[in-house]
């Protein structure tokens, strides 16, 4: 198995659900408390396993004006956790042998008790996915909840990761990338999935799915009759 | 990169602690000149006692150093857990052989046991032990991808290289101190490993250019986010304050200052103490060598610390730099 998560950047509304769910799952999971530093003052300060950054994409304008037809500028929200890499250099460089990838199903997780709070592997991670604890002293990464996703006592649609199962828009999607036919591989294949900076080596598994191609939709705009008559002409043409 | 005074401290005492010994046994194997090895057995006691406890003492308060460094010290013996995969965990691995290598030794030396060359044999045991410390110590820094700055091949070379040149200088000072001159192989070694050490280390800011963040072949927050051929620009990154990613990773010391103090960095690393010690030797004034020890000392720190402040880690492209 190769467990991960497919992210829907076309429907991701920036709500972070998602994150709040996660730090409220997690901070009393196996790897919790997910501690905070003046949570209530002025520069509240604390540890995450998802955040969510906010970026303008720009469309493809020739000399600044937009091109009829050519995607517009997008605003993407783009949630990121631990990409579960199988190439996990977090892994290899622990000295500790706190971190490592589990082999039946892929999850990289850090044993909380061995762990001595170096932050080598936080250098080694290109995604930011672990935050060290202050606190506690230990790093603290995304587990894709593997204190739900096994739990019989759960109802079984319950039985996903917590950021899933808040997304109110169902952008995030939590399967078996190593099972062609789960919907995470499908997504990835209908979608164009992509995994994020592929070119250092590291095999992310999740997947993101890029937004779509809309064009800017037309305004309701009052035209004359002439100008009605040329459009009525210019589509008459183009059949 | 955030330069943590803990990691400078333990980069500059350890490595120049590891080059006096390395020297020390270089000379001891190769050129006993540089030894004295003429003198009674007892100055040459005296004279193990004060390099190879200096030598010791150094790497030792760098390791100790260095473990300030760690948020959760008490799980620090298991740092030797995974030698296997881990250069932090070689490095500590090493760094422990050392002592009983270089204390047999000492102790071969001391009761003047060398009928067979045991002695010897001790002596490149730990020489190579000492090197492997070194070597580990650059790849710990070396082998991570995502900072492009230490993802070269230069930076372990130039690691050993201070070493080693802040090593003999050390043990040029130490010499002068005991028999109040600089021997020639001293100061060779000094020379050579000064001269290639800054060839590599103006080699290394070729190699990763301007420090601030543009110029060609850079990763781009379009690479990063995965809109390679788009302009991308961040709006938003979510938290009102402060987060660990911003804390470790996001420092900024600003490119004109960073440029300034690496000219810095070459004078009082390179020029001062290579003209100080040229100049010392030949007008013959003895305490040019602890001068050129204290510029060099400073300009050690300072190339430690810019190495930090230099580096970019691509995840500062997802907190909206445009390219590392």
């Amino acid at each position: 198995m190769k467990l991960g998560l497919a992210i829907d950047l076309d429907t991701c509304v920036g709500c972070h659900a998602c994150a709040t769910a996660c730090k409220q799952w997690n901070t009393s999971g196996t790897i919790g408390p997910l501690t905070d530093q003046d949570p209530y003052g002025r520069d509240p300060i604390g540890t995450w396993l998802n955040r969510i950054r906010t970026y303008e994409v720009a469309g493809t304008p020739v000399a600044g004006i937009p091109v009829e037809g050519a995607p517009v500028s997008k605003t993407v929200h783009m949630p990121m956790s631990c990409m579960q890499c199988e190439e996990a250099d977090c892994v290899t460089v622990c000295p500790t042998g706190a971190s490592y990838k589990r082999e039946e199903d892929g999850i990289v997780l850090v044993d909380q008790d061995k762990c001595m709070g170096c932050n080598l592997c936080a250098w080694a991670c290109p995604y930011g996915a672990r935050e060290l604890d202050e606190e506690q002293g230990v790093m603290k990464k995304c587990t894709l909840c593997v204190d739900r996703i096994y739990d019989e006592a759960l109802p079984e649609a319950e039985r996903q990761p917590a950021c899933v199962l808040s997304c109110p828009t169902s952008s995030r999607v939590f399967g078996d990338f190593d099972d062609p036919n789960s919907t995470v591989s499908k997504l990835t294949v209908e979608r164009g999935g992509q995994g994020l900076m592929p070119e250092l080596g590291y095999k992310p598994v999740n997947r993101y799915l890029p937004p779509r191609q809309h064009t800017a939709e037309a305004m309701d705009v009052q035209r004359s009759p002439m100008q009605k008559l040329a459009q009525w002409t210019n589509k008459l043409i183009q059949r | 990169m955030k330069p943590a005074l803990s990691v400078l401290i333990f980069t500059v005492s350890s490595g120049a602690g590891y080059g006096l010994l390395i020297w020390l046994l270089l000379f001891y194997l190769f050129s006993p000149d540089a030894l004295a090895l003429a003198l009674s057995p007892d100055s040459l006691r005296t004279y193990f006692g004060l390099y190879g406890g200096i030598g010791l003492v150094l790497v030792t308060l760098g390791l100790l150093s260095s473990t300030l460094h760690l948020a959760n010290p008490k799980n620090a013996w298991r740092a030797f857990n995974r030698f296997r995969t881990s250069w932090l965990s070689r490095e500590g691995v090493f760094a422990l052989l050392f002592y009983p290598a270089f204390i047999l030794f000492a102790a071969l030396l001391w009761f003047g046991v060398d009928a067979t060359g045991l002695t010897a044999t001790t002596a490149l045991v730990a020489l190579a032990i000492a090197f492997a410390t070194l070597v580990c110590t650059g790849m710990i820094y070396a082998s991570l991808k995502p900072i492009r700055q230490w993802h070269n091949n230069l930076t372990t070379p130039i690691y050993i290289g201070f070493s080693l040149m802040s090593g003999s200088l050390l043990y040029g000072m130490l010499y002068q101190y005991q028999f109040g001159k600089l021997p020639a192989p001293v100061f060779n070694a000094f020379i050579t490993s000064l001269i290639v050490t800054l060839l590599l280390k103006l080699l290394y800011f070729w190699h990763i250019g301007k420090p601030d963040g543009a110029g060609k072949n850079r990763t781009t927050i379009g690479d990063a986010t995965g809109f390679s051929q788009a302009q991308v620009r961040l709006m938003d990154a979510g938290h009102s304050s402060g987060t660990f990613l911003t804390k470790e990773f996001v420092y900024d010391a600003g490119a004109l200052r960073l440029l300034i103090l690496r000219r810095c960095m070459l004078v009082l690393t390179f020029v001062i103490p290579l003209a100080l010690i040229i100049w010392g030797r030949q007008v013959g004034i003895p305490s040019a060598v602890y001068l050129a020890m204290v510029f060099m000392l400073g300009g050690t720190l300072l190339e430690r610390w810019l190495f930090f402040a230099e580096a970019r880690h691509v995840v500062r492209l997802y907190h909206g730099d445009q390219s590392n």
